[in-house]
């Protein structure tokens, strides 16, 4: 990484509006205007190009300690940075879980000896994701991770008594629960959405119900004990109306939809490639559809990608062995980007918002998700919207290629990411 | 025809009728002193087998021996599902074997698939089964015993089963069975019902090419054959049916039901039959239960596919006729 200095970006549109220069002095930016003089910065020629805030994901699996075979904070990282992103969530399904202090201090530790972008730790909700006794979750707080997420994602927390003393608990430290909405029995064989297309492929059903179902419950319990609660990565049209609803009544729920389930269909399981197998399921066009709009009208808070990084041989194989997830941290904008803005459907200070601002605010990630003004922590993403290519996994950072896009053609790329001042991300290369 | 048998879906409706009047060229040869044919002499076909199915081994290693083809019987037990890299592992074994066909059951739909399509085996993949998936020999053999009986043996070669009306009882939901008799039924011309109660019907099934029934007893007057399928007792305790008695005055088949089909009507079951739950001793039992002739035609009809697959374009007889004149 290059050493914090004097940076100029000339000629961004900043959030996709008016175009500007910045100034980075150090760690912050000092300037935002029209012709800045370079002095002695080394100037960035941004032309064409879109400044964003630096992109935050709440819902990341860097696999580290246990699984670095799959992923490592220093990779995932690299693939953070090389997406765009400033600051990710660790999610806690890791081996030993992240159920305590010590091991949330781990990987927050990890992530600041790296320093590709910032890593924020998600607690356990309960003791080894087993849903039956709750994780310190104040001790993980306290902590130097300071977590303020926590989730048992990978599982849902089914016991609904389980679920209401975490959301009230949680709410001595302005914690929040993020719930992977699973009923658990109406998932059980579960391999593909339930419908047409999984009847046919004779493969089991993933009812919508299962996740819906989850969510009614879970809203009426934030509701019942005025607390807040988090959906990961909504998948049906119904778990969006349901979210609607909810907000409608006041209750205090945000959500999450991931990249992939914002353009992919249950339609592509037909190839029985385990590369679309995804906890939850790719579903209907119906279903993208309605995550588009809500996506758009603010139902839905924000993007997260629950990167998923898996080593070949875990794909490479038949379906019913394979392991569920995708990558997600370097297609994630240009996937936003082609279903999103491309479709009119966002403006890129909405993507600022659902991307940055909202999933920074959700999580409470200091010095991320600011707006791109003086005096603020200079956490910036400059892409390239013009920019037309097909994706190749062999060019990714992230330790695994388990990516759906494969020579697939995705609109933009981004350029440079800057952490604090430093390029984490330079001219499409990582420094 | 296509490289691979995976799915009933695969097949034209020529395709289909091709399979089924080669199949009755087979059947004559088994008439034969010598029920052997030179066609896949030097071929080698590995039964592939990762779910215990010795019914169905032992009918495709029949029609594969009388094809004068080598064959291997490679049962890789159980280990495929929880260590995904055994299927793979053992097609690159085979691949290296130079085997010219693989008969592959999977417990998993869509392995077959993905054996045929993955790039790590270059052989002919017929699926014999996988998952809940598919398995078009044994439609195939359906297809060929309903022609024979509804259309007639010689009458019906070169005919499709246009207007006959099958009916299909049971568990419709894990049945690969039923998947790939409603499709190739459905491209043969007949014209499909499917009985069974909701729950053990998929959620997509109003979008699959057939009628849809909850009520055997209205169906049964109007089926030129009914085909009873094996529910297994586990199902109950999943709650699939409150319990075995209820199920079998609802959906059993037994002589006071079968006395309500036409008198053509035939009654057919995949096997293994379990008396008492769907199917009585008397049905399974009167001569127009055709469960034995279902057998001995899976042997042809396995030979006929594997004969079109691997033995090229001429037509089966020529092979046949140069066997008897040595
Ligand atoms: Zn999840």
């Amino acid at each position: 990484m290059s050493e914090p200095n004097k940076t100029l970006i000339r000629g961004a549109k900043v959030l996709g509006g008016e175009v500007r220069d910045v100034l980075i002095d150090g760690e912050t930016v000092v300037e935002v205007g029209t012709g800045i003089e370079a002095g002695g910065a080394s100037v960035v020629e941004a032309a064409g190009r879109i400044l964003l805030p630096g992109l935050v994901d709440l819902h990341t699996h860097l696999r580290e300690p246990g699984r670095e075979d799959s992923e490592t904070v220093l990779t995932g990282t690299r693939a953070a940075a090389s997406g765009g992103y400033t600051a990710v969530f660790a999610m806690a399904n890791t081996f030993p879980v992240a159920d305590t202090a010590g091991v949330v201090e781990q990987v927050w530790r990890l992530g600041r000896e790296h320093g590709y972008c910032d890593v924020r730790p998600i607690g356990a909700v309960t003791v080894g994701l087993e849903g039956r006794k709750l994780a310190e979750l104040g001790a993980m707080h306290d902590s130097a991770a300071a977590v303020t997420v926590f989730s048992d994602d990978g599982r849902c927390v089914d016991d609904a008594v389980i679920m209401r003393r975490a959301l009230e608990y949680v709410k001595a430290f302005g914690g929040v629960v993020a719930q992977h909405a699973q009923e658990p029995r109406l998932t059980e064989g579960a391999q593909m959405n339930e419908g047409v297309v999984s009847a046919e492929l004779g493969l089991g059903g993933w009812p919508a119900v299962a996740e819906e179902s989850i969510i009614a419950r879970d809203v009426l319990l934030a509701e019942h004990v005025g607390s807040r609660v988090h959906i990961c990565h909504l998948s049906t049209a119904g778990s969006v109306a349901i979210v609607r609803w909810a907000k409608s009544r006041g209750i205090d729920v945000t959500a999450e939809v991931t990249p992939h389930h914002l353009l992919l269909t249950d339609e592509l399981v037909r190839t029985y490639d385990p590369v679309y197998k995804v906890n939850p399921p790719l579903r209907t066009e119906r279903d993208v559809t309605a995550l588009r709009e809500a996506l758009a009208d603010g139902t839905i808070d924000i993007v997260a990608t629950d990167h998923a990084p898996h080593p070949h041989e875990d794909k490479d194989c038949e379906w019913a062995a394979a392991a569920m997830g995708m990558v997600g941290l370097e297609t994630a904008l240009s996937v936003v980007q082609h279903t999103m803005v491309d479709t009119g459907l966002l403006t890129w200070e909405g993507v600022a918002d659902r991307m940055s601002f909202a999933p920074a605010r959700i999580g409470r990630a200091e010095g991320h998700g600011r707006p791109v003004s003086a005096g603020e922590p200079a956490n910036l993403t400059l892409l390239d919207p013009a920019y037309r290519g097909t994706v190749d996994p062999a060019g990714f950072a992230s330790r695994s290629r388990n990516t759906p896009y494969e020579g697939r053609e995705l609109p933009g790329r981004v350029t440079h990411t800057f952490l604090r001042g430093r390029a984490t991300l330079m001219d499409g290369k990582l420094a | 025809m296509k490289r691979h048998l995976i799915s009933a879906a695969d097949l034209t409706r020529d395709d289909a009728v091709l399979i089924l009047d080669t199949a009755e060229e087979m059947a004559r040869v088994a008439d034969r002193p010598i029920k052997k044919l030179p066609t896949l002499r030097g071929r080698t076909v590995v039964n592939l087998f990762f779910e215990d199915s010795t019914r169905t081994r032992i009918s495709f290693e029949a029609a594969e021996k009388r094809l004068s083809a080598d064959v291997i019987n490679f049962a890789a037990k159980g280990s495929s599902v929880s260590k995904g890299e055994s299927l793979k592992d053992t097609a690159q074994t085979l691949e290296a074997m130079g085997v010219d066909a693989v008969v592959i059951r999977h417990g998993a739909s869509g392995a077959p698939y993905r054996l045929a399509t993955s790039g790590w085996i270059d052989a002919a993949v017929v699926n014999a089964g996988d998952g809940t998936h598919q398995h078009p020999t044994q439609s195939l053999l359906d297809a060929f015993t309903m022609r024979r009986r509804l259309v007639g043996r010689d009458a019906g070669l070169g005919r499709d089963l246009a207007g006959r009306r099958i009916t299909i009882v049971g568990d419709i939901l894990h049945s690969r069975v039923a998947r790939s008799n409603v499709q190739l039924l459905h491209t043969l011309g007949a014209e499909v019902t499917l009985v069974a109660p909701p729950t053990l019907l998929p959620v997509g099934v109003g979008h699959w090419p057939c009628a849809v029934s909850y009520d055997l007893d209205a169906v049964l007057p109007k089926s030129d054959a009914v085909m009873m399928l094996r529910v297994q007792r586990e199902r109950m305790n999943a709650a699939f049916f409150p319990t075995e008695r209820e199920y079998s005055r609802r959906y059993g088949l037994d002589g006071d039901r079968m006395a309500k089909m036409p008198e053509h009507a035939i009654v057919m079951h995949p096997g293994p039959m379990v008396r008492g739950m769907e199917i009585t001793a008397e049905v399974a039992d009167s001569d127009r239960c055709t469960a034995v002739e279902q057998v001995a035609g899976g042997v042809h009809t396995r030979m006929a596919v594997l004969y079109l697959l691997l033995g090229g374009n001429e037509p089966a007889v020529t092979h046949a006729r140069t066997e008897e004149t040595k």
